[in-house]
């Protein structure tokens, strides 16, 4: 079983964190250790899955999609109906208890397109902690519809001026003020990112998307899919689908990367596609960086995937080949999110519209019989003005 | 032997603290760090550590963070740096620590590091993101060298993690004064002492105390109780203040000077 006890994945994980952090980061792996096996715990977190966040989400098959590409058979699994409008609350619902029942009132998170500032906004706002979400500025602006939504929920909004302004520096500024407030406090990372035990604990409370999606596609068709496609940021959606899946070795996993303005620019997100080992917050992976060990300032057309990093186990997962990682840039990504809005009545969040786009191209490439599963991880509305933009 | 080691000697001998300032490497340029380096050593300091700038430096409050982005975007690299240390030793045997976080070290590579870092004079390398527990390759490339690892030490370590890092620290422990990140503040944290009596009963290695130490007043208190004050953030302040002036070696000079005496308690 993966990660081992020290946090890693074969090479990649780890704790690579200040000393302040370590006592935290033992006292969370201990408390998350004991919730996992208590059915108190489980059947509390289920309870919120069903009746706050709106689980189980329905495996939908895109009858019209399917018929415009007349290849393989094309699902999606709708995390977009999701409580707040993407996976993310899976997780922030998860974390929330688990800070409960560690006494931390205090709450705190990065975010960057926000779907992951408003999950943990709304779960904190359920369990009546303080909370505070830093975020960049560029992102600030770019979505200032979940920044309102954030401050709706009665959280506080901090703006990231340092570096790229976006994911990674939003990251740093809530790793400073974890360091500070490390008593009180509770650090709800949002994706499998970061030191030992966040990407299997942020995994575990992901992996029902997967788990979900195996037992409606054997009931629906009686068999697996030929492929899982998911985007890729830090890689919680992603994993959360294909984690169920892992010993089913006919499953193809695709993970799609952020390809911005192309590979060969410097302007993308590719992580895994591009980088090199390195360490980052917190754990050893692939990295943008240069050949001094700078982290990158990366570019996406959306905010969720602009993130130079990518989660420990998806370097594992391209280690050993068992997923295949390809890149969409922000062009195709806005094809993606026109197509499925027109052929579906579904407005994807641009994250998505990335795996959206690929599977434009996989399908019709493939037998009637294969079928593909797309994870829809959010809704668009975010992203509105966005797109306004780009079409304009 | 290491001049970390030589220098706690000598302090002991004259049963005095040991002062050690902090400063961005690079930062306002690479020419002015090789000239601040010598006046600190004039001015009284004991040990130089000397900041790889970092893109994503998140132990580290704004000064720092500041510093290092200048330093960064002027083309300071690790090699550069091991350059400048180089030519410090053409005239200075003061100890010299680089204070890095991992990346560009691991991108380095840890055997190349470890090896020109030595033959350039460095003595010893702090990681703040690096606990003794992922410790082990890179501790595994200095054995049989005289190159310290130096581990932090933080409010919030169990005794059983004291026990860990004074065991793998060498040199001296890099006791962080507060829970929190690197800065000048008001205030020093009341349980500086308590803590390090802590240490104490765990390890005869000499505890040095960094984090918000700012004024004279402040290194005066904690060198009472710990082996070395480290300054970092204020002194940076100071360099700011003067960037661009001729005066400026001279002006971080007298400001060392002074928390010099009140480390030494002269």
């Amino acid at each position: 079983m993966l990660p081992n006890k020290a946090g890693y994945f074969r090479n990649f994980g780890g704790k690579y964190v200040p000393e302040t952090l370590m006592a935290a980061l033992k006292e969370l792996e201990a408390e998350y250790a004991k919730a996992k096996r208590d059915p108190k715990f489980r059947d509390e977190l289920n309870g919120y899955l069903k009746d706050f966040a709106g689980r189980p989400t329905p495996l939908y098959f895109a009858r019209r999609l399917t018929e415009k590409l007349n290849g393989a058979k094309i699902y999606l699994k709708r995390e977009d109906l999701l409580h707040t409008g993407a996976h993310k609350i899976n997780n922030t619902l998860g974390q929330l208890l688990l800070a409960k029942r560690m006494g931390k009132k205090r709450i705190i998170a990065e975010t960057g397109a926000g779907q992951h500032g408003v999950a943990t906004a709304t779960a904190a706002a359920l369990f009546g902690c303080e909370c505070v979400v830093y975020m960049g500025e560029e992102d600030i602006r770019r979505q200032a519809l979940n920044v309102f939504r954030m401050r709706l929920l009665g959280a506080k909004v901090v703006p990231v001026a340092s570096g790229s302004k976006t994911l990674k520096d939003a990251i740093n500024e809530t790793l400073r003020d974890w360091v500070t407030n490390i008593r009180t406090t509770h650090y709800v990372l949002g994706s499998v990112v970061g030191p030992h035990p966040y990407p299997m604990m942020v995994r575990d409370f992901q992996l029902v998307i997967g788990k979900e999606t195996r037992r409606q596609i054997l009931k629906l068709e009686g068999k697996l899919p030929k492929y899982l496609v998911a985007c890729v940021g830090g890689g919680s959606n992603s994993i959360g689908l294909f984690y169920p899946f892992f010993r089913d070795k006919k499953v193809g996993f695709i993970g799609v990367e952020a390809g911005g303005l192309g590979l060969s620019s410097s302007k993308h997100a590719a992580s895994l596609l591009k980088g090199e080992i390195g360490i980052l917050h917190g754990s050893k992976s692939y990295v943008l960086q240069n050949k001094d060990g700078q982290i990158d300032v990366t570019h996406s057309v959306s905010a969720g995937l602009d993130y130079p990093g990518v989660g420990p186990e998806h370097s594992y997962y391209k280690q050993i080949k068992r997923a295949r990682y390809i890149a969409v840039n922000d062009k195709e990504a806005l094809l993606g999110f026109k197509v499925l809005s027109e052929t579906e009545g579904m407005i994807p969040a641009l994250e998505p519209a990335h795996a959206v786009s690929h599977v434009l191209k996989l399908a019709p490439r493939l037998r009637k019989s294969d079928i593909i599963i797309i994870c829809l991880s959010g809704r668009g509305d975010k992203d509105i003005d966005i797109v306004k933009d780009a079409i304009r | 032997m290491n001049r970390i080691k030589k220098t706690f000697n000598r302090l002991k001998r004259e049963k005095k603290k040991a002062f050690i300032v902090y400063l961005t490497a690079g930062f306002p340029s690479l020419s002015e760090t090789e000239r601040i380096v010598p006046e600190l050593e004039k001015a009284g300091a004991d040990i130089i550590e000397i900041g790889v700038p970092f893109s994503d430096p998140m132990a580290d409050g704004l000064t720092i963070q500041k510093s290092s982005e200048m330093s960064l975007k002027k083309g300071t690299t690790l090699k550069k740096i091991l350059k400048t240390v180089r030519n410090i030793r053409r005239k200075s045997e003061i100890p010299i620590v680089l204070m890095s976080y991992l990346n560009p070290v691991y991108c380095y590579g840890m055997k190349d590091f470890v090896k020109e870092a030595a033959g350039c004079g460095v003595d010893g390398v702090i990681f703040p993101d690096l606990p003794p527990e992922e410790a082990a390759e890179i501790e595994r490339r200095t054995k049989g060298k005289d190159f310290y690892i130096i581990f932090l030490a933080s409010p919030t370590s169990t005794s059983g993690r004291l026990k860990l890092i004074a065991r793998h620290s060498k040199g001296f422990i890099y006791y962080v004064s507060l829970t929190g990140i690197t800065g000048a503040r008001d205030r020093i944290s009341p349980h500086i002492a308590t803590n390090i009596r802590k240490i104490r009963r765990i390890t005869d290695k000499p505890v040095c105390v960094g984090f918000g130490i700012s004024t004279e007043k402040q290194a005066r208190l904690v060198s009472k109780a710990a082996d070395g004050v480290i300054v970092g953030s204020a002194v940076i302040d100071v360099i700011n203040k003067n960037r661009g002036k001729k005066t400026l070696v001279k002006e971080v000079g007298k400001f060392a000077s002074r928390l010099a005496k009140a480390v030494h308690n002269e």
